[in-house]
This record gives C-alpha cells, sequence and structure tokens, in this order.
C-alpha cells in the first residue's frame, strides 16, 4: 500500500515537473518561422543591390561596372548553358575530395594530438599557426612540388582545410567535462572504448564547428588555387573567373562571383543545420531559438 | 563532549545523548584510536565489504602539501548503509574517489574485497547525447550479452526507478530528479555490490529528495547493497543511515561514528531522525569553531 502510494506519488511528482505537454503545433506555424528567418536575408540582398545600383546611378566606372539587371541576365544566360555545370562539377568534385581527404588527415592529427602529450607539445601550436597562413601563399610552394594540376589544388584544399578541422577536435577532447570522464571510467571505460563511447560523442559539438570552419577554408583554398593552376583540358570555376578577369567580363566574372557565393552559402548552411541538430538534441538551445 | 584530542579514553555520551534512547554512540574517533578501533570492530571489519585502514592522501608536494585525509580508517559491512558527513573540506569526496579506484591513496589500505564498487555523483552525469536507456545500455557493455538483451535489462531497469515511459527521451527533457533516477539505473545497470554516493540528492528540492530517500531505500534493501553515502545534510544522513560517521575538516578524519537503530518506517520528519540530526549538528558546530577560533 504504502508503495503504491511512493510510486504514484514519484509518478505525479515527474508529471508535475515536466509540466503539460506542448501543444500541437498550430496551422501556419512553419510558414510563420520559415519567413522569420528568411527575411532579413533578403532584406540583406535587397540592400546590396541598392547599394549596387547606387553606384551605377553616380556612374562611377561606367564604361566597366554594370549594374544588377545585365549582371544577373548573364547568369540566368549561363544557366541555360551546360559550360556553367559542367564547370561547377569540376570544382565541387574537386572541393569534395579535398575535403573528405583533410576531414581524414584533420581528424587522425586531432585525435594523436589530443591523445599524446609530447605530441601536442611538438605540433599543437605548429596547428594553430597553419590555420593563420594565406591559403594563396601555399599555390606556389604547391605548383613548385607537383606541378600545374589537380593534386596541386588538392594539397593547397588539404593545408587550408585540414588544421581548422584537427584544432575543432583537439578543443571538443579538452572540452570534454571532467565529470562525465569520472562517470565513463566508473563504467569500466577505457583506452579505445573511453574514446569510442565518451570522449568522441562529447566532443561532436566542437568538431562540427572545426569541420564548419574547414569547410570555409577549403572552399577559399580551392578558388585561390584555381585562379592560379591552370590545368590544360579541365576547366573550373575558377578558371573560369579567370578568364573573364582577363576579357574585362564584368557581368560574366560577377555572374561566377554569385555562384561562388551561392556555393558557399548553401554548404556552410549545411554545417549549421548539423551544428544546431546537434545541439538541440544535447539540450543546448534554447526551445524558443 | 567527547574527546578530540586524540587521547585513548572512552567516548563521553554527552549531555545530550540520555535524551536519545534510539541513539547509540559507538566510539569517539581521532587520529590516535584507528588502531583501537580497528582491534574493536574485528568482527565486523572481517566480513566488511569496504574496509579502509589509515588511509591518508597528500595533495602536491613540499610547502604546498595538502593533508585532505588523515589516517582514516572505517568499514561498510555488507548490506549496511553508511553516511559520511562533515564540514567544507573534510575530504568526503576525496574518500569516495579512493574507495571507487579514480585516484589512488598516499598511504593506507583500501580493501573492497574483490566486490564490484560504482560511484553515483551529485550531478546525474548522463551522457546528453544518448537516451536514457541508451545511458543505462552503456552501462551494461560487455561481452556475452546481446544487444537486445541490453535494451531489455535497460528498460527493466529504467521500470525499477519508476521511468518506464521515459527510456527514449534525453538528460535534458527529463527533471532533475528523473536525470539522478537514470543515474541510480545505470549504477544499478553495472551490477555492483557496493554503491558509493556522493552528495546524489544534493541539487534537488526538498520535496523530490524524500521521495528518493524512499527509493534509493527500497532498492538497497532488495539487492543488499553495501552504501557508503557522503552527504552535507545532516537530517539526510540520520534519515538513510544504519550508521553515520562524522568527519573533521582539514584534514579529514574519523571524529564520531553513531549507530542508528532500524525504527521503521524511518521519515525525514520524525523524531528519531531530528533528535540525532540535532546531535550530529551540535557535533559539526563543534568541529566547525575549532577552526574558527
Amino acid at each position: 500500500m504504502a508503495t503504491d502510494l511512493q510510486s504514484a506519488a514519484i509518478t505525479g511528482l515527474d508529471k508535475l515537473e515536466l509540466g503539460p505537454p506542448p501543444p500541437a503545433a498550430e496551422p501556419g506555424r512553419l510558414a510563420r518561422r520559415a519567413w522569420a528567418s528568411l527575411w532579413p536575408k533578403l532584406l540583406a540582398i535587397a540592400l546590396v543591390l541598392a547599394i549596387w545600383q547606387l553606384v551605377i546611378l553616380t556612374g562611377w566606372k561606367h564604361y566597366v561596372i554594370k549594374g544588377p539587371g545585365p549582371v544577373f541576365a548573364d547568369l540566368w544566360g549561363q544557366m541555360q548553358h551546360l559550360q556553367l555545370w559542367q564547370i561547377i562539377e569540376v570544382t565541387m568534385r574537386t572541393a569534395a575530395v579535398g575535403y573528405l581527404l583533410a576531414l581524414v588527415i584533420g581528424s587522425v592529427a586531432g585525435v594523436l594530438v589530443a591523445r599524446i602529450p609530447p605530441l601536442r607539445a611538438a605540433v599543437g601550436s605548429i596547428i594553430t599557426g597553419l590555420q593563420t597562413m594565406p591559403s594563396i601563399a601555399w599555390v606556389p610552394f604547391a605548383i613548385i612540388i607537383f606541378g600545374e594540376n589537380e593534386s596541386a589544388i588538392l594539397f593547397v584544399v588539404i593545408l587550408g582545410a585540414a588544421p581548422s578541422i584537427a584544432n575543432g577536435l583537439i578543443t571538443g577532447v579538452d572540452y570534454t567535462p571532467p565529470l562525465l570522464l569520472r562517470a565513463g571510467k566508473t563504467m569500466g571505460l577505457h583506452g579505445f572504448a573511453l574514446y569510442r563511447y565518451l570522449i568522441l560523442p562529447a566532443s561532436l559539438p566542437a568538431y562540427v564547428a572545426g569541420m564548419k570552419q574547414g569547410w570555409a577554408f577549403a572552399w577559399r583554398s580551392l578558388m585561390a588555387g584555381e585562379l592560379v593552376v591552370q590545368i590544360i583540358g579541365q576547366f573550373s570555376i575558377g578558371q573560369q573567373l579567370s578568364v573573364d578577369q582577363q576579357n574585362l567580363d564584368f557581368a560574366g566574372a560577377s555572374s561566377i562571383i554569385i555562384v561562388i557565393l551561392v556555393i558557399g552559402i548553401v554548404v556552410d548552411g549545411l554545417f549549421t543545420k548539423a551544428d544546431l541538430t546537434i545541439r538541440r538534441r544535447r539540450g543546448l538551445l534554447d526551445n524558443a531559438f | 563532549m567527547s574527546s578530540l584530542n586524540g587521547q585513548l579514553t572512552p567516548p563521553d555520551p554527552g549531555p545530550g545523548a540520555s535524551a536519545f534512547p534510539n541513539l547509540t554512540m559507538v566510539a569517539d574517533h581521532a587520529a590516535k584510536h584507528t588502531a583501537e578501533h580497528a582491534a574493536g570492530h574485528t568482527a565486523e571489519h572481517a566480513a566488511a565489504a569496504v574496509r579502509l585502514t589509515d588511509v591518508s592522501k597528500v595533495y602536491g608536494q613540499g610547502r604546498r602539501a595538502l593533508l585532505a585525509l588523515d589516517r582514516v580508517s572505517l568499514s561498510v559491512a555488507p548490506g549496511e548503509f553508511v553516511c559520511l558527513i562533515g564540514a567544507s573540506g573534510c575530504g568526503k569526496s576525496t574518500l569516495l574517489s579512493l574507495v571507487a579506484g579514480l585516484d589512488s591513496p598516499t598511504s593506507g589500505q583500501i580493501d573492497t574485497s574483490g566486490l564490484k564498487v560504482t560511484l553515483m555523483f551529485q550531478e546525474p552525469a548522463l551522457f546528453p547525447w544518448l537516451t536514457a536507456a541508451r545511458n543505462v545500455e552503456l552501462a551494461l557493455r560487455g561481452p556475452g550479452i546481446s544487444k537486445a538483451e541490453r535494451r531489455a535489462r535497460a528498460l527493466d531497469l529504467l521500470e525499477t526507478v519508476h521511468l518506464g515511459g521515459f527510456g527514449g527521451k534525453r538528460p535534458h527533457e527529463l527533471s532533475g530528479g528523473m536525470r539522478q533516477r537514470v543515474a541510480m539505473a545505470r549504477s544499478l545497470a553495472q551490477d555492483a555490490d557496493v554503491l558509493l554516493m556522493d552528495e546524489p540528492f544534493g541539487a534537488l528540492d526538498a520535496m523530490t529528495r524524500d521521495l528518493l530517500h524512499d527509493e534509493l531505500e527500497r532498492i538497497c534493501a532488495e539487492r543488499t547493497l553495501s552504501v557508503l553515502f557522503v552527504t552535507h545534510n545532516v537530517r539526510e544522513a540520520a534519515r538513510l543511515g544504519d550508521r553515520v560517521i562524522v568527519l573533521s575538516s582539514r584534514p579529514g578524519r574519523v571524529i564520531e561514528e553513531y549507530d542508528v537503530p532500524r525504527n521503521e518506517p524511518r521519515r525525514i520528519d520524525s523524531f528519531d531522525v531530528a533528535e540525532l540530526a540535532s546531535t550530529i549538528t551540535d557535533r559539526l558546530r563543534e568541529e566547525m569553531s575549532r577552526h574558527g577560533n
């Protein structure tokens, strides 16, 4: 009897502490949230276009600079042709291969540096230093080693992205809460199991932040590499931009800049989405957010 | 009052003792009493689930060395619930870390008779990326247990702590009391004989704590667990313990032990608990005043 009462009291307290279940989603809530997230971006685009148009109206360098109208007409025209999609494919393939290699190298380096103190003392600051290197500085170095080919570009992409990925992982490992480590050890987690079940999952938010930053560096490095390294028979976004520059084609160059910007923003958005999902699952986000 | 100066004198029951017929003061401990006390409890020690003999712990070296525990000797019998209480800096948490094997004593011996020991913290220390059920399952990880069996046992254990319907919830979706019960289920999953608890209910409100005392009592009785329970809360110690051990501060030494008769049902607001809590509080104040002089 007492146990039944105790059980009922605990169940009752749980219900009281958790509060009522969240109300069912009201119709249109999703659309309102989407609009709330979209309108600031649209406003930013409108502001950029307005400033751009104002510059055109002043007549500054009117013989070169074109307004938003001609540029978007050029972009629309390029989108009707296969060539734009082909150069995007070439660049994205290089980006994917380079980023994946950077992910593997950065992750292995991150785990080793985080786990082996002498290695951290030896190369920890070098990894941070590599992050500050402008990627364009690696291009001549890469051409000397590999010649003007895809390997040179991949080299630059990997050197651009891997340090951020490694640093993200090292930070995640360093910030694993000591209490969780103690709890893991009392459960018998040691060695590889400690990493597999505790340290790596605990590091995931910082690791994803490092991956996101790594992508930004990889994309920049790739563009720098493609602008300088001319590969015969392989036309890429960077090379197209280089050609537009040589032809003083403002509209064409602006179209490619817009393509670079959109791809960069879309991929960055995917990382942001992954980051928010992880934080939401771990209760690190306010529900109202 | 009881002697604190380390003289080998029999314990003075004190002015308050006669007013508490249910309270038996076992021994008055100062550091030098260790050997005598150990000898006086040979039978109990022989069957001890946990036994500490002259355990000292020093942090740091040279002039910066800090003596956290000084020749602490105590034991926990199988199935016994022992509460450790003391003011700040008495080394209670250090002592549990040593027994749990998370740290090593500077000197002395800790014997857990080969029994499996687990530790519960003040914070639930659940892994936030796992659901409640997966947190418990992780503790069941080991050779010879299939995934399905682990899942079934985890759900059973959650049922034991009245969280049957919450296996799919993540820690942040549960209340503080529920999280602590998941942590309890996770400790039980380790099939330990000795449960070390470091102020597990310290962060909970009084109502929840009261209910969890009943829960803990029920679970310990069902599983014949030996418990070493650290708390700052004198009433909690008096409510739960079969024995309450009082530690001095800086360094931590055993200065008093109280046997608590099992008068069922014991509640946090019962007269016996209040009386014992009052006695222990007086003893703690006396100890704290020693540092004020």
